[in-house]
């Protein structure tokens, strides 16, 4: 089916959002994994006493203070990278899609719903993660509030776009589960989950830094210590947001 | 374009048209130069063997694919360039297209209603289609035949003035087929036009108005179910056992005769019904008793096969 028969103009249909949110409040899965599992890894480590001391390889910051980024980044990449390429994808593959076609509204309505969904479960995710470190940890807010919220919107947004490209290349949802899980380890070490990026070595932490993930895990630190995010990490945010995006448009099949 | 007056008025009447429709994937060609006309309030059937070309041809008509070559037009709109207008009047029944798992009967009602400036009321469309038990039960808990009613509906929904309905009632047992046949008769009845993609025979001649055969990407014939029986040769097969001997020569002068065969003191003559009534004439006339008369009439079935047969050929 061509491109141009599906897409249409209208984007965001208001009934089909309705729908596509209750749904997703129907999948436990999806709400655990994006929702909670972040806020509860952090919860898991803060709970350990010796992440809870200043540590000098981190210039005095605790590890419970580095790793609230990581579990921020956690639920965007559950999110963009495992849960919607797999709706998606589904959507696709059982004519979902296809019927939506048949209607005065379009199938992109359902595509801008699923955006729509998991950014703002991702959103919510890293929201709960914050208020959870700071209750909990006493891991301070970020200083920079407006830099920190730019750096969150962009990384929800790479995540979405790299989720896309994710559904545009699987034809099948196995196919897309296996590539998902194949970027997420990827996507979760250039995070932070394993080694904080300040942990890194300094070549690493300069490669990982171009990462879509890795910028994003800089850019979050920069602003939550109340520093300026840095042209060169939303430099690289922007770029890999703009060119996955071209990418899952040119090759996304709406059938 | 209008010369003849009376192709003007075909035309008024014409739902959907679609003339020398082609269209290839990877080079081969799966429609092959289709046209048909469907006039408003018919059932128009779409007959034909797996892989002729009928789903892609409908698909043209939804405005699901854009065609290579050649023209469609529902309601005098284009399909591609008109999408949304033709998605207002035209209502679809996609074969393997399912629905959100978790997405209840009820839900899926009022979604697609909602798409529609001036949809039908879910609730009677639910209660004539035995869905009213069923509201709040999931996509995915629904059996075969209510999935399918379900899909009516959904077609309905948006008070369309077609309707397209492709392989239906394949996988419904005959129970659900039959219901299905009887809804299909009753939607046609309150004005709704049905354009019916089926490879049953039986659906079509109980069902359709007209019929078109496509068979490898061409319209091998089109006309009334009757229509098409009656060109079949052979259509109508007599046998029976005479209670004394009959002359070949007189068997021979019998009017349409197809073909004459003896086995075991059985005659069997195909024809037409013009053989038949002249058989029996000769019988009563030779005061010869035919035991065990059989007239068989040809089906759908045997004209579609012949038809078939022909054009691979």
């Amino acid at each position: 089916m061509s491109t141009a028969v599906l897409k249409g103009s209208r984007g965001m249909n208001s009934a089909v959002l309705r729908t596509e949110i209750r749904l997703f409040r129907r999948e436990p899965g999806a709400l655990f994994w994006i929702l909670l599992f972040p806020t509860l890894l952090l919860v898991i480590l803060g709970s350990i006493p010796s992440f809870r001391d200043p540590e000098a390889d981190l210039g005095g910051l605790r590890t419970i203070d580095v790793y609230v980024p990581v579990a921020v980044l956690l639920g965007l990449i559950v999110g963009g990278l495992q849960a919607m390429p797999q709706t998606l994808t589904g959507y696709r593959e059982r004519g979902i899609l296809r019927r939506m076609a048949t209607t005065p509204v379009r199938p992109s309505a359902l595509l801008a719903a699923q955006m729509t969904v998991f950014g703002g479960a991702a959103l919510t995710s890293a929201l709960l993660a914050l208020a959870v470190g700071r209750l909990a940890f006493d891991v301070r807010l970020p200083e920079q509030p407006a830099g920190y919220l730019l750096a969150l919107v962009l990384a929800v947004l790479v995540s979405l776009a790299l989720g896309a490209v994710v559904c545009a290349l699987s034809r099948t949802t196995k196919i897309a589960g296996a590539v998902g899980s194949a970027v997420f380890f990827p996507a979760m070490f250039c995070a932070g989950l394993w080694a904080p990026v300040q942990t890194m070595p300094d070549v690493l932490a300069r490669i990982v830094g171009y990462t879509p993930f890795g910028a994003a895990a800089e850019a979050l630190n920069r602003a939550a210590a109340g520093d300026w995010i840095g042209w060169t990490h939303l430099g690289v945010l922007v770029a890999w947001t703009v060119l996955l995006t071209a990418g899952a448009a040119r090759w996304f099949r709406w059938e | 374009m209008c010369a003849h007056p009376a192709s003007r008025d075909a035309d008024a009447m014409s739902v959907i048209e679609v003339s020398e429709l082609r269209k290839s994937y990877g080079g081969r060609p799966v429609v092959d130069g289709v046209s048909f006309a469907v006039q408003e309030g018919e059932i128009f059937g779409v007959l034909g063997p797996n892989g002729a070309g009928k789903t892609t041809t409908v698909e043209c008509v939804e405005g699901l694919r854009v065609p290579d070559a050649g023209r469609v037009r529902v309601t005098g709109l284009d399909p591609i360039a008109d999408h949304e207008k033709v998605a207002r009047v035209l209502g679809a029944q996609l074969q393997q297209s399912e629905l959100q798992a978790k997405l209840t009967v009820r839900e899926a009602l009022e979604l697609y209603a909602s798409f529609h400036a001036r949809p039908a009321d879910w609730r009677p469309l639910a209660e004539r289609l035995g869905l009213t038990g069923r509201l709040t039960t999931r996509f995915a808990k629904l059996s075969g035949g209510q999935k399918q009613r379900l899909f009516i509906a959904l077609a309905l929904i948006g008070n369309p003035r077609i309707v397209v309905l492709d392989e239906l009632t394949t996988g419904l047992d005959p129970r659900a087929r039959r219901d299905t046949w009887d809804l299909i008769e009753d939607i046609r009845a309150n004005g709704v036009t049905v354009l019916l993609v089926t490879h049953f025979m039986e659906e079509a001649q109980r069902l359709c108005d007209r019929i078109a055969v496509i068979d490898k990407g061409r319209v091998a014939a089109l006309d009334t179910p009757a229509g098409l029986i009656r060109r079949s040769a052979g259509a109508t097969v007599i046998s029976f056992t005479p209670s004394a001997p009959l002359d070949d020569a007189d068997l021979d002068a019998l009017p349409a005769l197809a073909s004459v065969e003896h086995h075991d003191g059985r005659v069997t003559l195909s024809g037409t019904d013009e053989t038949v009534s002249a058989v029996l004439t000769l019988l009563a006339r030779l005061h010869i008793t035919a035991h065990q008369l059989r007239v068989t009439e040809a089906t759908l079935d045997d004209a579609f096969l012949d038809l078939t047969k022909e054009a691979a050929a």
